[in-house]
């Protein structure tokens, strides 16, 4: 191969991709690089953004409790839905798994279609159950369960409830994406070794579900932690997370540095923790999986 | 109607007591003795076995008596039934008719948890999460065994099956041939009434796979069990069983040892189906069988048409006999395949590479064999 | 394939109406003949589907929303297939960076791009322009449209092109003969994921959209933030049932599962 071929063999993969590449650089990277770096700007109602670089913004989040009230609530929140999510779509995706062709098929699209409809729309239809007069509140009060209507809305709760119906389909992609890698055979020979039912799930199929389980719930978390429509709609102006208070600050008090830095520091939680997890998975499973 | 072979005539009880003495009695350090009281009755006894898909019958009423310590073959293409009456004695399937009697014991209420049977799987089906030791004790802790006599039975199978030091390696680091011995020693730890194996060897290469025929065999004498074998390949059949099973389209065409089944198949598909044959178009009359140009003395035989199958290695050629002309000549290493053309078919000769004279391509020659190489059938519809 | 036990099936139940409990509650009220919001008990009614018409603006947000999509993902599926190519056919230094970089949007929360893009485009002046929004919808989608078209790129088998160039075909006739035919069903489920995807899209267009230039989800969004009324509920069951039917044929035509989930089925 002459010199000019190598060279032209080389340079091909990068003529290839380069319109994407430049799109993604002038569009992602250089955005997210000014966001940063207007985390380090100045602010005031009237002089608006000054570009000089300080602290300020940085040391107002860390120092005042306020905001490390609403990152508390994020993660929280966060947390819980993954727990719950988990919880519920992992068992649901062994159940799909089992099911025969047409039901197995029906369930699949009823449960993941969702994700093809807007999230306003599915918040929305949460935002009518859970009201005061909702249908959830309704059914408590018929079956006597509590004595006046439960205030869902405008509360962590009913955040959690939300958010869970939101994310769950991802808990049970992942989940099934690792159901599918599986032999049948295995279940057949631990059967045949003298394994009950409930052995069976605890020592031969859920270790081997382990990482779908796991990359499952990196996802669900992080977008449970930046998820920004479902609690605006359910937790209203009161009750903030990370990226109802970004969105305040920005379009509301127009504080845009400090805006940025409540943006930045949820990108680098979020980032750190789907990195993390992803290092954990990869070196606890290596051995035993691909 | 042409008569067939006779039924195999075995002295059923001569051979039992040959079964029980060199397998049942030279158990290693895995087997409890216990099973030689078990030795003198049918171990396991498949009575009328029948599994029916809708309308399609997959096993139909398959009767087999497995002697303890036997090695049993089912034999057929794919779609017989064999992997279904497996699947029927490991319970993983109902069976929709039959029975299913296990030392005296009705296997067929039995769970499949239950039933105390060592299976390998054609994939394997190891534990991917789990190292080779841990696969094997796996059967031992569903069973209550304590630790130290687990590690030393696992010890001892791995021992066995010549993996002494892959104890603590995980499966997908192993190759085909580690993995299915793995698999072995975890269905033999249990110290099952009957090991199971579904198409063990399939996934492994031609090497290998004779290697692992020879091991499987000698592992087999040295501990004993009744073992039923599931494969599609005649060679591994002939090889490593007691008995073979040929089944086709869910019924049972033929058992016998597998010398018998060669040389003397009780049905045109068994014929076809384990080595070469030719089967050539024959009439009977008087005693004589005529076949083309050539005659054969066959006493006993009735009379009309029939078809005459002989094996290709038991064709020689002569000066006299049904005469053809050589069409081809291909050399196969360790012997010569030739294909004659005569008046009563493409007619298939094997003959060994000893320096002998063969005729060449083209070449007028005449073909014999021995009446009693020849088997008489019905004619092949 | 063993079957589910009872208490498997109930559980399979309760799931499924948690699913569907939100959805059905939506159209339920949307064909509600009260003036409020309510359960439609006395019979069915369309007033507030018919309502649509009396707001103008949900009809021009849908209409921008149809543009939008079909341009940001057609767009995007244009710059994905010869970059799938590229990371597909190419054993090169920065092949792992430059995927990253393209998938990087699944991982950055959209709140962090919506503030990027606006902080981006107000400095360059095209803040609240429909340039903007499809900029940033291309950059959106691309992943999804790149995750599908390069599943189709591995599996094609290369002795199928190098066949082709062994008869003769120049590389341009290569790619438009045989290449591009097969990777077809990965490019075209890309394109439709890309477009449902823009089309769903609010948290970052929230953001970067002006009066003048809005999306359906986002007109809904700041409608509901002021007041719930069953017109939201219709507008949304108009977008329940329209996906509804997307959805279906898509999974007849691809695989609902394949489409999320890569290999399976």
């Amino acid at each position: 191969m002459s010199t000019a071929e190598t060279r032209r063999r080389a340079s091909t993969p990068w003529l290839l991709a380069g319109p994407a590449l430049l799109l993604f650089v002038g569009v992602v990277l250089i955005p997210i690089a000014m966001t940063v770096l207007l985390s380090f700007h100045d602010w005031g109602q009237y002089k608006g953004i000054d570009p000089i670089i300080t602290l300020k913004n940085w040391r107002d989040i860390a120092t005042d409790s306020y905001f490390f009230e609403i990152f508390l609530r994020t993660f929280r929140i966060a947390l819980m839905v993954t727990a719950i999510s988990v919880a519920i779509g992992a068992p649901e995706a062994y159940i799909l798994n089992r099911m025969g062709p047409p039901w197995r098929g029906i369930f699949l699209v009823i449960v993941l279609g969702p994700l093809l409809i807007s999230v306003v729309a599915r918040t929305l239809g949460w935002a009518l159950l859970l009201g005061s007069t909702g249908l959830v509140n309704v059914a408590l009060l018929r079956l006597g369960l509590v004595a006046a209507p439960v205030q869902f809305m405008f509360s962590e709760t009913g955040m959690v409830i939300a958010l869970v119906h939101v994310l769950l389909p991802f808990v049970v992609i992942s989940v099934w994406a690792s159901l599918q890698r599986l032999d049948p055979q295995i279940e057949n020979a631990a059967v045949s070794l003298g394994a009950s039912a409930v052995t069976v799930l605890r020592r031969i199929v859920l270790p081997q579900v382990m990482p779908g389980i796991l990359s499952g719930s990196v996802v669900v978390f992080a977008l449970a932690a930046s998820a920004f429509a479902t609690p605006a709609i359910i937790g209203g102006r009161r009750l903030k997370v990370a990226s109802t208070l970004a969105y305040d600050e920005f379009l509301n008090t127009l504080n845009w540095p400090l805006g940025a830095a409540v943006a930045v520091l949820l990108l680098i939680a979020v980032a750190a923790i789907i990195v993390g997890a992803n290092r954990f998975t990869e070196r606890r499973y290596a051995e035993v999986f691909q | 109607m042409p008569t067939t072979r006779q039924p195999p005539s075995e002295n059923a009880w001569a051979r039992r007591a040959t079964s029980a003495f060199t397998r049942g009695f030279t158990a290693s350090s895995l087997f409890c003795p216990r099973y030689a009281l078990y030795a003198l009755m049918s171990f396991l006894a498949l009575q009328g076995l029948t599994k029916r898909f809708g309308d399609a019958v997959a096993v139909d009423q398959l009767s087999l008596d497995v002697d303890k310590g036997e090695f049993v073959s089912l034999l057929g293409p794919s779609g017989c039934g064999k992997t279904t009456t497996l699947q029927m004695i490991a319970g993983f399937v109902e069976p929709s008719a039959g029975t299913i009697m296990l030392a005296q014991r009705d296997l067929t209420k039995v769970k499949p948890a239950a039933r105390g049977l060592g299976i390998v799987f054609q994939s394997y089906a190891l534990f991917p999460h789990m190292t080779a030791a841990q696969n094997i004790a796996f059967g031992l802790e569903m069973r209550g065994v304590a630790k130290p006599e687990q590690e030393r039975r696992v010890a001892d199978a791995l021992a066995l099956v010549g993996l002494a030091g892959l104890a603590e390696r995980y499966p997908r680091r192993m190759s085909g041939g580690q993995q299915q011995r793995v698999a072995l020693a975890r269905a033999l730890v249990i110290r099952p009434d009957v090991l199971l194996l579904d198409e063990p060897l399939s996934n492994l290469d031609a090497k290998l796979r004779e290697e692992m025929q020879v091991e499987l065999r000698a592992i087999q004498r040295t501990v004993g069990t009744t073992t039923i074998l599931v494969t599609h390949d005649q060679g591994e059949a002939m090889a490593l069983s007691d008995r073979i099973v040929v089944m086709n389209r869910g019924r049972v065409e033929q058992i016998a040892r597998p010398t018998e089944i060669y040389q003397a198949p009780a049905t045109a598909f068994v014929a076809n189906f384990l080595g070469k044959i030719n089967v050539l178009p024959a009439s009977v009359a008087a005693g004589v069988a005529t076949i083309g140009s050539a005659r054969f003395a066959t006493p006993g035989a009735a009379d009309g048409r029939c078809s005459a199958s002989v094996r290709p290695e038991r064709i020689a050629f002569a000066a006299q006999g049904l005469a053809g002309t050589v069409k081809a000549r291909i050399f196969q290493g360790h012997h010569w395949l030739l294909q004659v053309a005569t008046d009563a078919g493409l007619i298939t000769v094997i003959a060994p590479n000893d320096g002998r004279a063969l005729p060449a391509e083209g070449a007028a020659t005449h073909l014999t064999w021995r009446s009693e190489d020849m088997t008489l059938t019905e004619p092949a519809r | 394939m063993s079957r589910n036990g009872p208490l498997a099936l109930a559980f399979h139940a309760l799931f499924i109406g948690f699913v569907l409990a939100p959805i059905v509650i939506v159209c339920a009220v949307a064909f509600t003949p009260e003036g409020y919001l309510s359960l439609p008990s006395h019979g069915l009614s369309l007033r507030w589907f018919r309502a649509i018409a009396d707001y103008p603006e949900f009809v021009r947000a849908f209409r921008d929303s149809l543009w939008l999509a079909a341009l940001s993902s057609s767009i995007a599926v244009l710059l994905s297939v010869p970059a799938a190519l590229a990371i597909a056919r190419y054993r090169f230094t920065g092949r792992e960076a430059l995927l990253a970089l393209f998938m990087s949007p699944l991982m950055i929360p959209s709140v962090v791009l919506g503030i990027a893009f606006l902080r981006f485009f107000t400095v360059i002046g095209i803040g609240g322009t429909f340039i903007g929004l499809v900029l940033s919808h291309i950059v959106i989608v691309m992943p999804f449209a790149l995750r599908l078209v390069l599943a189709a790129s591995t599996g094609l088998d290369r002795a199928v092109e190098h066949a082709a160039v062994s008869l003769g075909a120049s590389p341009l006739t290569m790619f438009r003969r045989v290449t591009l035919p097969l990777i077809l069903p990965g490019v075209v489920s890309g394109w439709v994921l890309a477009f449902i995807t823009s089309f769903d899209e609010v948290t970052m267009t929230v953001f970067i959209a002006s009066p003048a230039t809005t999306t359906l989800p986002v007109r809904l969004f700041l409608y509901i933030q002021d007041n719930i009324d069953p017109l939201v509920s219709s507008v949304s069951a108009a977008l329940i049932f329209l996906t509804a039917l997307v959805m279906i044929a898509l999974d007849r035509l691809y695989g609902l599962d394949r489409l999320f989930v890569g290999a399976g089925k």
